[in-house]
């Protein structure tokens, strides 16, 4: 079984992230840059699939600048046999990406393609459930749990009240959440080895996709900063200026 | 041109959330249709016939839509959705679910998790988990947005009197199926909606401590919450998580025992009221957003802290 991977190149979630003075968007110049967190997670889904005999192939693919193939060949030192690389310098949003990836899923004819359920810069939780829109197929969103059974293949969702377990037939969407796994760092002779493996390049252009965005960021600002309030001597002083004062209790 | 909003239900029953929704539905301005989209969802309809200032309520009562499956409910609503300027739902796992494929059979762009209607094109939305603000406009025909129920004010569930329609047929995309779940079941109110929050963090040492936020909680209505680091050491489970990559709340109270103050955990409780911190460490950076901030050990803190609200309430 085909498993297609697709991961993103986003700013390192450790950075602080800083709002550019001119509010045209957030400051990316000279900021180090890593796998979006929940692509790790479907990276190292795909390759525990791989461990257990169920996936047969690996092929990871993102979307971005030249730089996002340092993504890709982290992924491959993690164990995807094989990238692809859509390459525009264009901001490239979810509906577009989903456009995209459905061409490449149209080439690849993978059995499984997972996702991580959001990226960490844009938050938007979308490109995952529009491939599976486009391409017709189910969608197990937000995963914990990931079982291949045949044909089909269970998957665990974490929602609002706790978990819901949906069956999808298979080729399918799935897109990871926290609790799925915890990623695997790569082995340096594995990073050695992941510079010889194949990475195909190609623009949206190759696959007949416009990846003109529908929304315009008309400005970026830092949120609202909270002040620090007051400490208070005692739990009896915290009653007091909670009932009296904030008036909250 | 109208809007179409989809009720967030269990079937039995109306979830607060929908309210907020609609409350971001009126500020765009227009005409607010409901739509319920489940099972047996009757009562629902009637539910949501109540509510200030809907215009109209769809209802479609199907067993293709009974467990909220997005392949399903994702056909009705596109369809549906193609007489409205607006559909709007929820930012929570279920508006998550379907409404991007809600966008996609429509060819449109999705706005996530909006913080402020700027106008009928033009929303507000927090990126990089909060950290920067977006004004986004979007210039698709139909906009399809998901809302953060917290940031808006709800419209009253009472008083209204919509007419009632019900749609006919079922969509069934015909790739997934339910097979079971798991849910909470608490007497407490939701944490996404309750009006105070008492949240433990790694402080609390073990799950059997959060007893004695419970009984706090129980004292003031409240629901328990979690910092990420209580949830990842295992005292207790995922869905009371609040932060970045849990729960985001805003309640009109939020106490925080035994929580550093990570950034994370900021990310989904910065926006409540009023915030009150109780960690022995006085340098935690949880204090720099609190209100009210005590430096205790929360062992004497929270027990002293249930009496003294039994002197009170």
């Amino acid at each position: 079984m085909k498993v297609l991977v697709a991961v993103k190149r986003v700013i390192d979630y450790n950075v602080k992230v800083r709002v550019k003075p001119d509010n045209t968007g957030v400051d990316l110049a000279n900021v180090k840059m890593a796998m979006n967190p929940f692509c790790e997670i479907a990276v190292e889904e795909a390759v525990r699939l791989k461990e257990k005999g169920v996936a047969t192939e690996i092929v990871v693919v993102s979307i971005g600048p030249k730089a996002a193939q340092e993504q890709i060949r982290t992924a491959l030192a993690l164990g995807a046999d094989r990238g692809i690389h859509v390459e525009t310098d264009e901001e490239v949003q979810s509906l577009e990406a989903a456009k995209l990836l459905k061409a490449v899923v149209e080439k690849e004819e993978p059995k499984l393609v997972i996702l991580g359920k959001q990226s960490i810069d844009t938050d938007n939780n979308q490109t995952g459930q529009m491939l599976a829109a486009l391409t017709g197929m189910g969608q197990g969103t937000f995963a914990s749990e990931v079982v291949v059974e045949g044909e089909k293949v269970n998957v665990t969702r974490e929602v609002d009240g706790g978990l819901v377990t949906v069956s999808l037939n298979l080729p399918a969407v799935v897109t990871t959440d926290l609790r799925l796994n915890e990623p695997r760092y790569a082995s340096l002779p594995n990073i050695m080895k992941a510079k010889k493996k194949p990475l195909d390049s190609m623009s949206p252009a190759d696959l007949g996709v416009d990846v003109a965005p529908r929304l315009s960021t008309l400005k970026v600002e830092a949120p609202a900063s909270r002040q620090a309030g007051v400490k208070v001597a005692d739990v009896a002083e915290l009653v007091d200026k909670l009932k009296n004062e904030a008036k909250v209790i | 041109m109208s809007i179409l909003v989809i009720a967030e239900h269990d079937n039995s029953s109306l979830k607060q959330a929908t309210l907020n929704v609609v409350a971001a539905a009126k500020a765009v301005g227009g005409d607010v249709d409901v739509l319920v989209a489940g099972e047996n969802c009757g009562a629902v309809g009637e539910a949501a016939a109540k509510i200030e200032g809907v215009n109209k309520v769809l209802v479609a009562d199907n067993a293709a839509y009974g467990h909220f499956l997005a392949e399903n409910l994702s056909l009705l609503v596109s369809d549906l959705g193609k007489n409205y300027g607006h559909i709007f739902a929820a930012a929570g796992t279920t508006g998550k679910d379907f409404m991007p494929r809600v966008a996609a059979l429509l060819d449109v762009a999705q706005i996530s998790d909006i913080v402020r209607v700027e106008s009928e094109d033009t929303f507000v939305r927090p990126i990089y988990a909060g950290n920067a603000i977006a004004t986004v406009k979007s210039s698709d025909g139909i906009k399809v947005v998901t809302v953060r129920p917290t940031a808006f004010d709800p419209v009253a569930g009472e008083g209204g009197s919509a007419s009632v329609e019900t749609v006919d047929g079922a969509q069934d995309a015909g790739v997934s199926s339910f097979v079971s779940e798991q849910l909470a079941e608490s007497d407490r109110p939701d944490l996404g909606s309750a009006g105070i929050v008492i949240s433990g963090g790694r402080g609390m040492q073990n799950g059997e401590n959060f007893q004695m936020l419970e009984k706090v909680a129980d004292l003031l209505g409240a629901a328990v919450g979690a910092s990420r680091a209580a949830v990842d050491a295992g005292f207790v489970p995922n869905d009371m998580q609040v932060g970045q990559t849990g729960k985001i709340v805003a309640p009109q109270l939020y106490v925080a025992v035994g929580i550093s103050g990570a950034i994370q955990h900021l990310a989904g409780m910065s926006d409540s009221k009023v915030i009150v911190a109780i960690n022995k460490d006085e340098e935690a950076p949880i204090f720099q957003v609190a209100d009210y901030g005590l430096v205790a050990d929360l062992f004497e803190a929270v027990p002293q802290l249930e009496e003294e609200l039994k002197k009170v309430l």
